[in-house]
C-alpha cells in the first residue's frame, strides 16, 4: 500500500464543484414519447369487442355499458373499464386492440384519496385522454392474423364455360389457419339473424373437432351447407377483424365443417326426434323458412307435412340461386337431413289446386305459410309488355328445371341486386356455350358503391364479361317496327330517394343512353303469389302494404295460420332460417297454450 | 500489515455427524440476523449468523421473504399472458427473463425471429447488463462504507433508464421482447443520446477507478478476502463473473453464441485471484465490454426491417408438445428458462434457472464461516446476487 493509494481517492473531491445531477422537480417531468402511461380510448373507434379484456393477465379490464353508447351492428356498446389497482401497464391490450382505438398517454402521476377513482373508463375519465404522446403500437396489429387465407377458385375463363361450383372450399390446413385469426369477440353472433354460435364453431375448426362443429351448426341452422355457400354473411360485415385487415371468412369455415362430415354421420350426430306429441302441422312452401320450421317441429315430435308447388323442394335456394353458387346435391343433403327427421315433403302439390286451404285447416292443428316471393316485378316502363322482356325469377326457374330458354347474342339486365347478378351470370354461361361470346349489359339505379349485390358478385360478374352501368334508370324498352326488342333507353340517376326517404328517382335527362340488346330481363324484385289463400281467407286476413300482416311471433290475424319467410319478411336465406325457428317456436307455444286452455 | 489471527481454541467442536456443537447458553456465541432489512444485504433475504467474538462461525441463508410463486402463476396463464410476468422475476436485470422466455417459446413453436429483432434484443440485453453492473459497483462500495459510488452509479443507471424509457416505453419493467420479436424500432436520434450516456459513464467510471480501485482501504478489505476455491465452481454451479474471477474463461456469449454475439467483437474478461477484489475488477472491466458492445451494436445493426415475425393469434396460441432450455450470459452468470409444453395453450412447467440461487444460497453459506462480521456484507455483494430470481 503506497501513499498514492491513500491520496488518489481524494482527487474525486473535484466533483464537489459539479452541478447536481438530480432533477429538481421530478413530478412535472414528462414521460418519453413511447411511455406506457395511463390508458386512452377513442370512443368512436372502439367497438367493444373485449379483446383487451381477454388478453389482460391481471383481469384489470371489465367491459361495461356506457351512457350514450348504444349497441349496434358491429359494436357491443360496451367499453373497457380499467382497474389501476390491478393493471401492470404491459400494454398487451393496446397491442391486441382490433381497431387501434386503445392507446396510452405518457402521463404517469395521479393522486387521489378515493381508491375507487382508480377504476376508470379511458376515453371518458382522465385529463390525459387527448394527449398525443405515449405508447401506441407500431403499425398494424401483429398479435392476430390480419390477412384472410385465400380460397382456391376457378379462373373466370374456366368457370364461364359451365355451371360448376366456383369455389373449392378450404383444405384442413387452410381452414385451421383462417380459424386461428378469430378473436372470439362474438360481435358476429349478434349480427347473424339466426344467432349462430360462430366463435364456438370456429373454435371447433381450430381443434379440427368437426363432430362438435356440426352439432353447433345444427343447433341454430339446418341449412348450414347452403349457408356455408350462399349466405349473405352479414356476420362478416360486423367482424372485429375488418377494422385492420380482412374479416374472418366465417361463411367458408361453416362450409368447411359441413364438407368434413359425411351425410350419414350428420344424421347420427343430430340424433332422432323426441316421442310424437300427436300434433299435426301443415307447412306451405319447401323453402328455407318452411323447412326450418318443419325441422324444428319434427324434432319436437310434431307430425309435419310440407306442401311444395314446384317439382323439387328448396324454394328459392334451388330455383333462384344458380348451380355454380349452390350445387343442387349440396341442397339435397341439407333437405335430406330434414326428411330424416320424419318430415314429409309433398312436391308438385300446389295448394289451391291439388289440395285446398280449408282441408289443411281442418286436418291440422296449425298451418304455416312460407310461400316466398316467386312473382317477378316489372319496371312498367313503356315497352315492357310484349315478347322479349323477361322476369329474372322466371328465367332462373326455367334454367333450373332444364327447360330451354331463349338465349340472344346481346341482352340487357335491369337491376343491381344479387338476383340480377345471378341471371346475368347464368345467361352469360348460356351465351358462352351458344356463341362463344358473352354479350350482357347490366344497368342499375344505384351507383357502384351502393349496389345491393354482394361486392364479390359484382367483381365476378365483371370478370365473366358482364358490362355494368351503374346509376342508370330505365325509361323505355325500345322496339323496332316489327315489335322486336332492340334495346333499353336509360337516363342517369341523380338521386333515388326524395327528402322524406321515399322511393322517387330523379334523373338527368340530358345524359341518355341506349343499351343495345334483343332481350331485356327485369330483376328489380319479386312479389308473393297469394292466390292460394282463396277469396274468403284473403278477405279475413289483415294486410300490411301488400303483405300478410304478422306480429313479432309470426302469427297472422287468424289463430290457426302462421306465416314466415320472404313472403312476410325477407330478404335472404339466413333470415328465412331465423324466421323458420321463430315461427316453429310460436306454433309450439300455441300448442302448449291450447293444452292449458283445454 | 495487520493480519487477523483468531484464537481457534474458542471454536465450537464438531460432533460425529460433522455438525457444530453450538450451545448458545454458554454465552460464547451470539446469534445475529443480517437481514431481511439490512443495508448489508442484497435485496430481501437474510443470513443468520452465529458469531464468536467478531468472527462468524456459522452462517445460514434464509429466503422466502419475496416468494411470489411466478412459476406457478405462469402455468395458469396463456403463453402471451406469461410475457408481462417474466420480467418481474428479476427486478434489476429483467430483460434476460423476457429474452429467455421469448426464445424458449419461439424454439418450441418453430418461429424464426427477424434479424432486426435479434440485434435489438442484443442491444437491450447489453443495456440491462450495464445497469446491473451499476447496481453492483454502487453496492460493493456501499458494503464497505464507500457511499459515493452508490450515488454515482445510481445516476449512471438513471440516465441509462432514460434510454430504456424512450426505447421501450418503461424504465424498470421494459416488456419489449415479445415472443416473435421486439415491440418497436429505435427512436430517431437514439444513437446520439446513447453515446452521450456512454461518454458520461466512461468519465464516471474513471473516477470509480480512482476512488475505489486505487483506494488502499478498498484494496485491504477485498484482496485475499472471500476467496472461492476454483475447485468449488463445478459442484456449486458457479458461473459468470464469479467464475471468471477465478480464472475460468467461460462466457456463454463466446462459448455458445446466441442472438448476434457471433457478429460482435469482444474479449472475455478474467482474473486469477478469485477474491472480492478480483470479482469486483472483472465486473468493472465487463462494464467497459458492455459499453463497447452497445457502440458496436448501434453501428452494425440494420436500420430498418420487420421487428416482429408472423405469429399465430396469441389469444389461442398452442405451443407444440416439447421441452427446451434456453440460456444466456447475464451479468451474474448463466440465466436460463426451461419450458415444457404439453401441446395446450398453457405452459405445463416453466423453471427459471437464476445464478443467484446457487451463489447466494449454497455458496455463500459455505463461504461465511471464518469471516469477520464486517466482511459478510462485502462477501455477499461480491457474489452479485438478486434474491427475486432465487424466489420465483
Amino acid at each position: 500500500m503506497g501513499l498514492r493509494e491513500v491520496l488518489t481517492p481524494f482527487t474525486v473531491w473535484k466533483r464537489v464543484f459539479d452541478e447536481p445531477v438530480t432533477i429538481k422537480d421530478p413530478i412535472g417531468r414528462p414521460g418519453a414519447d413511447r411511455y406506457r402511461g395511463f390508458h386512452q380510448n377513442d370512443m368512436d373507434k372502439c367497438i367493444g369487442c373485449g379483446t383487451c379484456e381477454t388478453i389482460c393477465q391481471n383481469a384489470a379490464i371489465d367491459m361495461v355499458p356506457i351512457e350514450g353508447v348504444e349497441p349496434e351492428k358491429g359494436d357491443s356498446g360496451l367499453r373497457p373499464q380499467i382497474d389501476y389497482g390491478r393493471c401492470c401497464w404491459c400494454a398487451l391490450c393496446v397491442d391486441v386492440c382490433m381497431t387501434g382505438s386503445l392507446t396510452m398517454s405518457n402521463e404517469y402521476t395521479w393522486v387521489d384519496t378515493d381508491p375507487d377513482k382508480f377504476r376508470f373508463i379511458p376515453g371518458i375519465d382522465g385529463d390525459w385522454k387527448d394527449d398525443v404522446a405515449g405508447y401506441e403500437r407500431e403499425g398494424q396489429r401483429v398479435l392476430s392474423g390480419v390477412e384472410r387465407i385465400h380460397m382456391e377458385e376457378m379462373e373466370p375463363e374456366a368457370r364461364i364455360c359451365n355451371f360448376d361450383e366456383i369455389v373449392a372450399g378450404y383444405t384442413r390446413e387452410e381452414a385451421v389457419l383462417e380459424a386461428d385469426r378469430c378473436v372470439e369477440c362474438g360481435l358476429c353472433v349478434a349480427t347473424c339473424p339466426a344467432h349462430m354460435s360462430i366463435p364456438d364453431y370456429i373454435a371447433a375448426v381450430r381443434d379440427q373437432d368437426y363432430d362438435r362443429g356440426l352439432q353447433l351448426l345444427y343447433e341454430t341452422n339446418p341449412f348450414s351447407e347452403v349457408c356455408g355457400r350462399v349466405c349473405t354473411h352479414k356476420c362478416e360485415s360486423s367482424c372485429a377483424a375488418l377494422h385492420e385487415g380482412d374479416p374472418i371468412a366465417i361463411r367458408w369455415l361453416k362450409r368447411h365443417i359441413i364438407d368434413e362430415v359425411p351425410f350419414d354421420r350428420r344424421i347420427e350426430l343430430i340424433g332422432q326426434p323426441v316421442e310424437p306429441n300427436g300434433r299435426k302441422v301443415a307447412i306451405i312452401g319447401a323453402g328455407p323458412a318452411g323447412l326450418t320450421a318443419a325441422f324444428d317441429l319434427a324434432r319436437a315430435g310434431t307430425s309435419v307435412v310440407v306442401y311444395e308447388a314446384l317439382e323439387h323442394a328448396g324454394g328459392m335456394m334451388r330455383y333462384g340461386i344458380p348451380e355454380y353458387r349452390l350445387p343442387y346435391d349440396a341442397l339435397d343433403r341439407d333437405i335430406g337431413v330434414i326428411q330424416a327427421m320424419g318430415v314429409e315433403i309433398k312436391t308438385s302439390c300446389r295448394v289451391g289446386r291439388d289440395v285446398m286451404m280449408e282441408d289443411l285447416q281442418r286436418e291440422n292443428d296449425a298451418v304455416v305459410l312460407a310461400i316466398g316471393l316467386h312473382m317477378g316485378r316489372s319496371t312498367r316502363v313503356p315497352g315492357t309488355d310484349g315478347p322479349g322482356v323477361e322476369k329474372a325469377v322466371d328465367l332462373l326457374r326455367r334454367i333450373t328445371d332444364g327447360e330451354e330458354v331463349p338465349v340472344p347474342e346481346q341482352l340487357v339486365v335491369i337491376g343491381g341486386g344479387n338476383v340480377a347478378m345471378d341471371i346475368a351470370r347464368s345467361m352469360a354461361r348460356l351465351q358462352k356455350a351458344k356463341y362463344g361470346e358473352v354479350g350482357i349489359t347490366l344497368t342499375a339505379l344505384e351507383d357502384i358503391d351502393h349496389f345491393l349485390a354482394d361486392p364479390e358478385e359484382v367483381v365476378e360478374s365483371r370478370e365473366e364479361g358482364v358490362e355494368i352501368f351503374d346509376a342508370r334508370g330505365p325509361q323505355e324498352v325500345m322496339r323496332d317496327a316489327s315489335g322486336a326488342v332492340t334495346g333499353l333507353r336509360t337516363w342517369r340517376v341523380k338521386s333515388i330517394f326524395d327528402a322524406e326517404g321515399r322511393f322517387a328517382p330523379a334523373y338527368d335527362e340530358s345524359d341518355e343512353r341506349v343499351h343495345a340488346g334483343t332481350m331485356v330481363i327485369e330483376a328489380i324484385g319479386q312479389a308473393a303469389d297469394t292466390s292460394l289463400l282463396g277469396e274468403a281467407l284473403t278477405e279475413a286476413l289483415e294486410w300490411n302494404r301488400g303483405r300478410i300482416r304478422i306480429d313479432d311471433a309470426f302469427r297472422t290475424s287468424e289463430p290457426w295460420l302462421f306465416a314466415a319467410g320472404d313472403a312476410v319478411k325477407g330478404p335472404d336465406v339466413i333470415t328465412a332460417v331465423a324466421d323458420g325457428h321463430r315461427v316453429a317456436r310460436t306454433v309450439m307455444e300455441e300448442f302448449s297454450a291450447r293444452q292449458v286452455m283445454q | 500489515m495487520f493480519s487477523f489471527k483468531p484464537d481457534r481454541s474458542q471454536y465450537p467442536a464438531a460432533g460425529e455427524d460433522g455438525k457444530l456443537e453450538i450451545d448458545l447458553e454458554t454465552g460464547k456465541y451470539l446469534k445475529l440476523w443480517q437481514g431481511p432489512n439490512h443495508p448489508g444485504i442484497t435485496g430481501n433475504m437474510s443470513v443468520e449468523l452465529t458469531v464468536c467474538g467478531d468472527e462468524v462461525v456459522k452462517g445460514t441463508t434464509h429466503v422466502g421473504y419475496l416468494h411470489r410463486g411466478f412459476e406457478k402463476l405462469m402455468e395458469r396463464r396463456t403463453f402471451i399472458q406469461v410475457f408481462p410476468i417474466v420480467c418481474r422475476v428479476c427486478v434489476p436485470e429483467p430483460d434476460f427473463n423476457e429474452y429467455c422466455y421469448a426464445a424458449a417459446v419461439e424454439d418450441l413453436a418453430g418461429i424464426e425471429v427477424p434479424e432486426y429483432a435479434d440485434w435489438m434484443r442484443t442491444l437491450i440485453l447489453e443495456m440491462g447488463r450495464f445497469n446491473s453492473y451499476m447496481m453492483f459497483l454502487g453496492g460493493i462500495g456501499g458494503a464497505l462504507g464507500l457511499g459515493i459510488t452508490g450515488q454515482w452509479m445510481t445516476y449512471l443507471r438513471d440516465i441509462m433508464l432514460d434510454r430504456f424509457e424512450e426505447l421501450t416505453g418503461a424504465r424498470i419493467y421494459h416488456m419489449f421482447i415479445l415472443p416473435g420479436g421486439v415491440r418497436g424500432h429505435l427512436p430517431e436520434g437514439f444513437e446520439g443520446r446513447m453515446e452521450e450516456v456512454l461518454d458520461t459513464a466512461e468519465r464516471y467510471l474513471a473516477d470509480i477507478d480512482r476512488v475505489m480501485f486505487s483506494n488502499s482501504v478498498f484494496k485491504t478489505r477485498t484482496q485475499g478476502v472471500g476467496y472461492i476455491d476454483p475447485a468449488l465452481f463445478e459442484p456449486y454451479g458457479v458461473t459468470g463473473p464469479n467464475a471468471r474471477a477465478g480464472g475460468v474463461a467461460k462466457d456463454l456469449r463466446k462459448d455458445s453464441p446466441y442472438l448476434v454475439y457471433d457478429q460482435l467483437d469482444f474479449d472475455v474478461v478474467t482474473h486469477t485471484d478469485s477474491d472480492i477484489w478480483a470479482r469486483s475488477n472483472v465486473r468493472r472491466q465487463d462494464v467497459q465490454v458492455s459499453i463497447d458492445l452497445i457502440r458496436q451494436i448501434l453501428r452494425k445493426m440494420p436500420k430498418t426491417g420487420p421487428a416482429m415475425a408472423k405469429i399465430p393469434n396469441v389469444l389461442h396460441w398452442k405451443i407444440p408438445r416439447g421441452e427446451t432450455y434456453i440460456r444466456g450470459e447475464c451479468s451474474r452468470g448463466e440465466y436460463g428458462y426451461y419450458l415444457v409444453s404439453d401441446g395446450s395453450g398453457y405452459p405445463r412447467r416453466i423453471n427459471v434457472r437464476g445464478p443467484s440461487y446457487t451463489h447466494a444460497m449454497a455458496l455463500l453459506e459455505h463461504m461465511i464461516p471464518g469471516t469477520n462480521i464486517s466482511d459478510v456484507a462485502a462477501l455477499m455483494v461480491s457474489l452479485h446476487t438478486y434474491p427475486p430470481e432465487i424466489e420465483r
